[in-house]
Formats: C-alpha cells, sequence, structure tokens
C-alpha cells in the first residue's frame, strides 16, 4: 500500500514547550512542485516547524494536513513520502558513506538498494570516499551526504533546515541546481536557511517567521533581503 | 509483522557494526563488570571461602551495572549525532526501532554473561557448570526485563541533561523485583543439589514480567518519543 500527496496544509498550528510558545497560529499551504523558504531570526520557530511537519513533534493545537491525510491517520505510510535534513546531519560517523546510505535505504525499504546507493554517492561527489569513515569527512561533504540520506527514497516533501552550512560556493551552487531540478519533479521543498545570497532567486514564496508567528508569504520578484528586512521592520511597527 | 521484524533487525545489525568497529561499549562494560567482581571477590571471599549466597548476588548485581553503563553509552551515540530522530522517521511502526535497540543491547550483553559466569563461578567458587542450561534460562529472562525496561528509559532520556543521572534513579526501583527473582533462583541453582523445581518458579516470575515490561514499553514508546 502506498500513499501520497501533492498539497501540504498548516492549518493553525500551534506549539507550546511548558510555557514558551514556539508557534502561534500559523497558517501555510505549499502545493506540489514549490520551493518555499522559511525565514525568521533565530529562536523563530523555523526548526519547530519542521520538526511538526516531519512528525517528529506533535502540534499542541491546530493540524497539518497532508493532502487528505493527518500524522496520525497514515503514520508509517506518510514518512515514507518525507525527507527531512535538520540541524544534525544524522549520519553515523562509525560508519562509512556506502554503509550509513544503504542502512537508511533498507530502513527506508528502497527497491535494489545497491544501485540507489551508487547513484546518491555519485550525486554527492562521493564516489570515490565511498568506502570511507563518514568521520573523516569535512563538514560540507558530510552535508552533501545527509542530503542524498534524506532523498534516498524519493520523498514528495523535503524540509531542508539550514541545508547551506558548511557547503562551498560551488557544492552550495549545486544544491540550488538540485533543488530546481526537485521543483521540476513536482516535490514540495521547505527550506530554512539565513543565507539569503545563496537562496536568492530560488524560492518560489517566503514565509517569514518571527517569535512563533507567521508574518508574511510572499511571492513577489524583489530582492530576497529586501523582503525579509521588509517583513521584519513591518511587524516591529 | 514481516516489515516490523526486518526494521528491528536492520537497526540491530547497525547497532552491533558500529559496535565491533568501535568495541567501545564492549569493552567498558566487560572491565567495568570484571572490576565490580573482583572487588566483591576481596571483599566476600575468606580463605577461599566465599559468603553463603554471595555469588548470586555479585553476579546480577555486576549485570545490571554493567546493562545500566551500557544502555546509556549505546544511546549517547544516537544522540551526539541526533540519529535517534532519523530513526524516529522511518516508515516503519517506531516500537520496531525499539526492539531492534533492545535486541542489541540484548546480545551485547549476552557477551558480558558470557564472560561473567564463569569469572564469578571461579572467584566465588559457585558451581555453576551443574545446572547450566537452568542459568542460561534465568539470565536470559533476567536480562530481557531490565534490557527491555532500560532501552525505553534510555531512549526517552536521551534529550535529558542530567540522563546518566535519571538513568539509574528510574531504572532500578522498576527492575529491582527482576533482580530479586534472577538473584533467588540462581542461588536456588547453587544449592549443594540444585533446587530446580524452586528456579523453575523465579524463573516463571521472570517470564511474567518480561511479558509485562515489554508490552508496556511497545505500547508507550511511539507516544513517549513523538513528544
Amino acid at each position: 500500500m502506498t500513499f501520497d500527496f501533492d498539497r501540504l496544509v498548516v492549518d493553525n498550528v500551534s506549539r507550546n514547550f511548558g510555557r514558551r510558545r514556539a508557534l502561534n497560529r500559523v497558517n501555510l499551504t505549499c502545493h506540489s512542485g514549490e520551493i518555499i523558504g522559511l525565514l525568521g531570526p533565530n529562536g523563530a520557530g523555523k526548526s519547530t516547524l519542521l520538526a511538526i511537519l516531519s512528525t517528529l513533534l506533535t502540534a499542541s493545537s491546530g493540524e497539518v494536513h497532508y493532502g487528505s491525510a493527518t500524522a496520525h491517520t497514515m503514520g508509517p505510510l506518510l514518512r515514507a513520502r518525507l525527507g527531512l535534513l535538520g540541524h544534525d546531519l544524522y549520519l553515523y560517523p562509525e560508519l562509512t558513506a556506502r554503509e550509513n546510505l544503504e542502512f537508511f535505504a533498507r530502513l527506508y525499504g528502497c527497491p535494489d538498494v545497491p544501485s540507489v546507493v551508487d547513484d546518491a554517492l555519485g550525486r554527492a561527489g562521493l564516489g570515490e570516499r565511498a568506502d570511507d569513515l563518514v568521520s573523516g569527512f569535512s563538514r560540507g561533504m558530510r552535508q552533501r551526504l545527509a542530503l542524498e540520506r534524506a532523498l534516498l527514497h524519493q520523498p514528495r516533501l523535503l524540509l531542508l533546515d539550514e541545508p547551506f552550512t558548511g557547503l562551498d560556493d560551488a557544492s552550495g551552487q549545486a544544491l540550488v541546481a538540485r533543488l530546481r531540478g526537485l521543483r521540476q519533479e513536482g516535490r514540495i521543498v521547505l527550506l530554512a536557511t539565513h543565507d539569503l545570497d545563496l537562496a536568492e532567486g530560488l524560492f518560489d514564496r517566503i514565509a517569514v517567521l518571527r517569535d512563533g508567528r507567521l508574518l508574511l508569504v510572499d511571492d513577489s520578484s524583489a530582492s530576497l533581503r529586501e523582503r525579509y528586512r521588509d517583513a521584519v521592520a513591518a511587524a516591529r511597527r | 509483522m514481516r516489515q516490523f521484524l526486518r526494521v528491528a533487525w536492520i537497526v540491530m545489525r547497525k547497532d552491533l557494526t558500529v559496535e565491533v568497529r568501535s568495541r567501545e561499549i564492549l569493552y567498558t562494560t566487560v572491565f567495568f563488570a570484571a572490576s565490580c567482581v573482583l572487588v566483591f571477590a576481596f571483599a566476600l571471599v575468606r580463605e577461599g571461602r566465599p559468603m553463603e549466597d554471595a555469588a548470586a548476588g555479585i553476579l546480577w548485581i555486576a549485570i545490571a551495572f554493567a546493562g545500566t553503563l551500557a544502555l546509556g553509552r549505546t544511546f549517547e551515540r544516537e544522540r551526539q549525532t541526533e540519529t535517534l530522530r532519523a530513526l524516529m522517521l522511518a516508515p516503519s511502526d517506531r516500537p520496531a526501532i525499539y526492539v531492534g535497540k533492545l535486541l542489541g543491547i540484548l546480545i551485547l550483553l549476552a557477551v558480558v554473561e558470557v564472560v561473567l559466569v564463569p569469572l564469578v563461578g571461579l572467584l566465588f567458587n559457585a558451581p555453576f557448570g551443574g545446572s547450566l542450561l537452568w542459568l542460561a534460562l534465568l539470565l536470559a529472562a533476567g536480562t530481557l526485563g531490565f534490557a527491555s525496561v532500560g532501552t525505553l528509559f534510555a531512549a526517552m532520556l536521551v534529550r535529558a541533561r542530567s540522563r546518566d543521572v535519571l538513568l539509574p534513579v528510574l531504572l532500578y526501583p522498576i527492575t529491582i523485583p527482576i533482580i530479586i527473582a534472577g538473584v533467588r533462583g540462581t542461588v536456588a541453582l547453587l544449592q549443594a543439589v540444585p533446587d530446580e523445581p524452586m528456579a523453575r518458579f523465579w524463573g516463571a516470575l521472570l517470564v511474567f514480567f518480561d511479558v509485562v515490561f515489554v508490552t508496556l514499553a511497545l505500547w508507550t514508546f511511539e507516544p513517549l518519543m513523538t513528544e
């Protein structure tokens, strides 16, 4: 049995940690083939929102709809359609790049694991280092491997938290190109970043969060930095 | 069910691969357990004669301490790289992840016990050889009960700041019945004539604890980990 969706609806989602409200009635709709930039200062609630969308956290109130389903109704079938690249890279340093990808490919029930893993290693530019332990990799190499780990099972919804961290210019540009390719394939990509220069021109829309509130969802063609600055300034007024 | 077992197997195999490569937990736990037995041997064995029933108590205390150490370290690895989150994202029933981690711990503790039993037998003149099968069954049942609760708590506490303190504080009060049953069953086997009916009674009690603890852990793992 498989499950798929072409729309993600965040419906009035709030999340409290004790007395602190990390997200406050956030509403957002994303469609297949869209890259949404999730922007905001530190502590704005971006990572919390991504954790809720990935089903790692539950919302204190409100609901997330993946097509017609929710995390509660679909469970494992839904998780098979989600990919997450978090702040931490979710890689085992004691395993080689190949072993890491093989482990996750098997966990996700990917067919023809050796070929899926070889393709992923090639895309990460790590074919030559496939049998080296991840503990010996630079941050950028780990980041590229972690991205392929998140994409092994071809998720419909890809959630990326600061994916440009540790990447050199060439790797950053390669990631941007990869994300554009994913948009062409009809994936939904939500990307939280502070690197506005690298992300310039990448997003179809931006969603600006501050203190757990969604300040605006914007699809204008002005520069990213300008839009972000205007949104934060408007919130201050 | 096949999918559940497949995921548990994959997680267990990964844990064992990591451990075989680093041998960090195995060496630490074996060394710690052996040191523990050695210290008690100096205190409780006089002129080659151990205190009555001490061997059974020392064996189970060493297993409990070594088990706590192994549980903490196993999940510390997942915490350092946040890989437990990646496991929770897998498209399988989340209790399968629990079962995989539990199996990994059980295999590790079985290796520790293979070293511990002859060591305790040697230092405490304990005649384990006469009822080795019964002892193996008691150890298997006791270790399963202890590790089933321990794996749940260690996973639950993985992000708690004082997890090293909290794990034994939470674990020991709940697993004391298991350790007592294990000790009493082992004492029954160490009599001049092994008291097998008594060992069977304590063994059955251990199996009862196993059923209760494993069922509760499977039932509570997902809600505890999602929050």
